[in-house]
């Protein structure tokens, strides 16, 4: 137990090293601005990981989710007046209740039922997210108000960075206590077996419903977040493609792996930037490295013997 | 009252390709429990190749003919490719057939392009009127050579050896081993069944609403939701559920929202999926907890 | 020590020889919709921008330097021109930016050149871009607006009452949406039926029948650009109705008859005049400088000129006048230049910019009502 935890806390105080030295690889404002996409990404990937790794249960909507909650956020801020901080949290409240009520049904579903359920639902929340314009801005987004906490405006992109930094580790932190906790196992045992973990008298809809939830949470943080840091959002947040995409990061990283969840949303963040000189062939290669990893690293690249990234699971 | 009618045409021509679509999906699915994500890209492909063969100057015939050929090598790329994936769980083989997905979509933009397209009619602009509603001879045409498609379909699994072949692997795989029915063939020949039916409709679609790199989307989306609410796994279930999905997309566009109207199909799913997993006429798989 | 020294001014040559050949360029941003439901407007301002930065670079710049064209392409999405208006800023640096091509990306990335302080010469047409004016912000087009009340001004010619509105949702449809609505009264309209559909729709006919079923429409006007009034024309004449439809200057590209096909016989459109300058007449304002690039553009591409690419045309040309005015290639300085154009020979008319104008065109010059007769452009009587 006692060498369990010093693992994790290495890998923390690893990440947190590479945290603390990238700003100094970044050479303008533009880096910035990747760099803190790709952690808002991994934050929402590591709630979605928690799902889908843990508890088992594919979300192809879960983009639409983080779309939903950022736009509670921005509403909320701009045009009734709250503060940032609690526009979020309200949103919070908001997307948990939505959560949990839409877990109940969606959560006895399995398999490819269960992923097209999740996909109805995400593609219904950009729709109307799209279509009530009055609200929203409609398909050509709105703009969002700066973000102040306590007073302080966040402006300048080496704050924002600190703070979504800072937010990381927490999160992976609390997910690592979560994992290890008997909470943790006893998710472990409900995706290894739920008729086994059913006849020891587990409520499994039960358990699975508070992942649900925790995972639209996190998403909501990240998605009003950023929302907040871009300074505009628009419908394409709740798309079908950015849940696709979420989606791609946590297998491509590798499923069940939290270091896999932060590997995937950083390589699919930066890739689009890498391929803009490419842009006619951006999709066909973003296809093709989907297609080759799921066909030769299926288990994502955390899988792979790399020393340093261990796997929780 | 005219305008019901006028709905209900639309609603049906739309329906039919819908249908298509989700006998595509239904036929991969009975043969391999996949369910094909970049089912709408073959519907793409059809169209797209359609347009650009004639635009390359081959007649008519030749360009249908190499424009099915076409999607039912890329059907077989497919197959190829899961057959050697290392992982076949089903969240792998999602993400494989969705990473296709955008694969065809990366490659229609680059062999193709990313601008809008459409063929004229293939039989010309003409009209009936039946009710005070109009109806292209194009929408007849997709009225009849799907009713064609989902006939012969019909007949061959259940008239030919192959298709009697590939029921029974569908029902007890196990069993059609034991039969010495050689799988493999038969799962691709189904993948490229489902890659003919894509293309042809995609192709009899692009008169009415023109093609571009993007229409296998919202279509792949809205075929799999028809052939879930029939019924996933039956045959009639995707005819039904094209149908049903057509007509009252088509009728909420007229009178409740035409905003809402790509909704239809993914409130309907979930209605199904929740109330009635196993679809109108129920299937032969249902999987709930 | 020698060495050190050496080194030294070694250092300073090689840094001082990059600082030279730096100076040399003009970096120009470029937003534009090449791809996407929006292609036509993009497709051609792409093109022509090209065309033009290479010919001046040939004849030796501007003020001796070459321009560097940095242009990326959104697809029309409102959200990809943040991220590259952001890219444009922050990492290009450039000095001036050109579009975006539709109204929804103008409106979205408002914001970013205010706070850079950089000047954007929009290629998008709603009047709202420029009306509160900004400080930094120029637009290229006549507005939708004057759209509205040039195709008024025709339905009043033909006594016509009873409008029917079509609209897409994006920003510009929505937007001569709302002017049209705002100019009937004055011109005596009444607008009796008022449908919307979507930026990526395919299929219009639910909400044409519901104009079709309307006995008040003696007229219909689709607000729109890019492929959307495409598809309504097509359903228009697939429905065979008859009362007269008017398209807005969103569809003045040839893209538009090939797509929408024999459906678009009789339609009526608004436009810049470029898409028929060899028809004006010859005491037509800018004349010349229309013929001139459409031979340009059509010889270059082989491709019949679309409007779209003479506000391309007319945005280049602003920054280099502006560049050889005021003697500067700093942001705030170009943006000096523009505000200051008077007479300026835009493709798309005259133009004389002010601090209140950051349009200067005007109905006269910067508008035509054509109509589609044999697959193409005529003036329309």
């Amino acid at each position: 137990m006692m060498l369990d935890r010093l693992n994790i806390n290495k890998q923390i105080i690893f990440l947190s090293m590479i945290l603390i030295i990238a700003p100094f690889l970044f050479q303008n404002d533009f880096h910035y601005e990747i760099a803190i996409l790709a952690i808002l990404n991994a934050m929402i990937c590591i709630g979605l990981n928690l799902l889908m790794g843990y508890a088992g249960q594919v979300s192809l909507g879960h983009g639409a989710f983080a779309g939903l909650g950022a736009y509670i956020s921005v509403i909320l801020t701009s045009n009734y007046e709250f503060t940032p901080l609690f526009s979020i949290f309200v949103s919070i409240l908001i997307m948990s209740f939505l959560a949990f009520v839409i877990s109940k049904p969606i959560l006895k579903l399995k398999g490819h039922y269960l992923a097209m359920a999740t996909l109805g639902i995400g593609i219904i929340i950009s729709i109307v997210l799209e279509v009530e314009e009055e609200f929203t801005g409609g398909t050509d987004g709105m703009s969002v108000d700066s973000f102040t906490m306590f007073g302080f405006e966040f402006i300048d992109s080496l704050q924002w960075y600190i703070l979504v930094a800072v937010l990381l580790v927490f999160f992976i932190w609390m997910f690592e206590n979560l994992i290890n906790s008997p909470f943790g196992r006893l998710l472990r045992s409900i995706n290894d077996s739920q008729k086994a973990a059913n006849s020891v008298g587990i409520d499994v809809s039960h358990y699975k419903s508070i992942v649900f939830v925790l995972s639209v949470v996190i998403a909501t943080i990240a998605g009003s977040l950023y929302a907040f840091f871009s300074g505009f959002i628009s419908p394409s947040e709740a798309s079908f493609s950015h849940s696709i995409e979420l989606v791609v990061m946590v297998v491509l990283g590798g499923l069940g792996r939290v270091y896999g969840a932060i590997i995937g949303a950083v390589i699919l963040t930066a890739l689009p930037q890498f391929l803009t000189s490419f842009e006619d062939y951006e999709t066909l290669i973003y296809g093709a490295i989907i297609i080759v990893v799921m066909i030769f690293i299926p288990k994502g690249i955390a899988s792979l013997k790399l020393p340093f990234v261990k796997g929780s699971a | 009252m005219n305008e019901l009618f006028a709905f209900l045409l639309s609603g049906v021509t739309i329906g039919f390709i819908y249908t298509l679509v989700g006998l595509g999906f239904t036929v991969i699915y009975n043969s391999s429990g996949i369910i094909n994500f970049s089912q709408g890209e073959f519907v793409m492909a059809g169209g797209m190749s359609m347009v650009f063969l004639l635009y390359a100057g081959l007649p008519l015939g030749i360009s249908f003919i190499l424009a099915i050929m076409i999607t039912s090598l890329i059907g077989i790329v497919l197959y190829k490719l899961i057959s050697i994936s290392k992982d076949s769980s089903q969240i792998s083989l999602i993400i494989l057939t969705l990473g296709f997905a955008i694969f065809l979509r990366g490659l229609a933009q680059v062999v193709f392009d990313k601008q809008l397209h459409t063929l004229p009619s293939f039989v010309g602009d003409g009209t009936i009127e039946i009710f005070n509603a109009t109806l292209s001879y194009q929408a007849i045409l997709i009225m009849v050579v799907s009713t064609i498609i989902v006939i012969s379909l019909y007949l061959f699994f259940k008239k030919t050896k192959t298709g009697q072949a590939m029921v029974a692997t569908s029902n007890n795989i196990d069993a059609a081993k034991l039969m010495g029915i050689n799988i493999k063939k038969i799962v691709m020949l189904n993948f490229v069944i489902s890659s003919v039916i894509a293309s042809i409709g995609g192709i009899l679609l692009t008169p009415i609403t023109s093609t571009n790199y993007e229409v296998g989307i919202m279509l792949g989306l809205k075929g799999f939701c028809a052939a879930i609410i029939g019924g996933l796994g039956n045959p009639f279930g995707a005819v039904a559920g094209g149908l049903v999905l057509g007509i009252l997309e088509s009728l909420v566009a007229g009178y409740v929202s035409s905003e809402y109207k790509d909704a239809v199909a993914f409130v309907v799913l979930l209605a199904i999926l929740f109330f009635m997993p196993g679809g109108i006429f129920g299937n032969t798989k249902s999987q709930r907890v | 020590m020698l060495k050190k020294y050496s080194v030294r001014v070694l250092a300073l040559l090689f840094f001082s020889s990059f600082m030279v050949l730096s100076a040399n360029t003009i970096k120009i941003g470029a937003i534009v919709a090449a791809t996407g439901p929006a292609s036509f407007l993009g497709d051609p301002e792409l093109k022509t921008l090209q065309l033009y930065v290479d010919r001046i670079n040939k004849n030796g710049g501007v003020n001796g330097n070459q321009l560097k064209l940095i242009a990326y392409d959104t697809g029309a999405s409102p959200k990809k021109a943040v991220t590259f208006v952001k890219r444009l800023i922050n990492q290009d640096k450039v000095v001036a930016i050109i579009g975006p091509s539709t109204t929804g990306e103008t409106m979205a990335i408002l914001k970013f050149v205010k706070r850079a302080k950089i000047p954007l010469l929009s290629m998008a047409g709603a009047v709202a871009i420029i009306k509160p004016v900004k400080k930094f912000v120029f637009k290229m087009v006549a507005t939708d607006r004057m759209a509205c009340q040039k195709v008024m001004a025709d339905l009043n010619k033909k006594g016509i009452n009873n409008l029917a509105l079509i609209s897409g949702s994006g920003g510009f449809g929505k937007s001569m949406r709302k002017q049209c609505k705002d100019v009937a009264p004055s011109y005596g309209i009444n607008i009796v039926a008022d449908e919307t559909y979507g930026k990526k729709d395919s299929d219009m006919t639910t909400q044409l029948l519901k104009i079709k079923n309307n006995k008040k429409v003696q007229a219909v006007l689709n607000a729109g650009f890019g492929q959307g009034p495409a598809i309504v024309t097509k359903n228009y004449a697939q429905l065979k109705i008859k009362a007269p439809l008017y398209q807005s200057h969103g569809v003045a590209s040839k893209k538009f008859i090939e797509i929408a096909g024999a459906a678009a016989e009789g339609v009526k459109v608004v436009a810049p005049p470029v898409v028929v300058a060899d028809k004006l007449p010859a005491n037509f304002p800018n004349k010349k400088i229309a013929v001139q690039y459409k031979n340009d553009f059509e010889n270059a591409y082989h491709t019949q000129v679309a409007s779209f690419g003479g506000h391309a045309y007319d945005a280049l040309f602003a920054i280099v006048e502006a560049i050889k005015a005021t003697g500067s290639s700093k942001p705030t300085k170009i943006r000096d230049g523009i505000e200051n154009l008077k007479n300026f020979q835009g493709v798309d008319g005259i133009v004389n910019m002010s601090k209140k104008d950051h349009l200067g065109l005007d109905t006269k010059t910067g508008m035509v009502l054509l109509e589609i007769k044999n697959g193409d452009w005529t003036l329309a009587k």
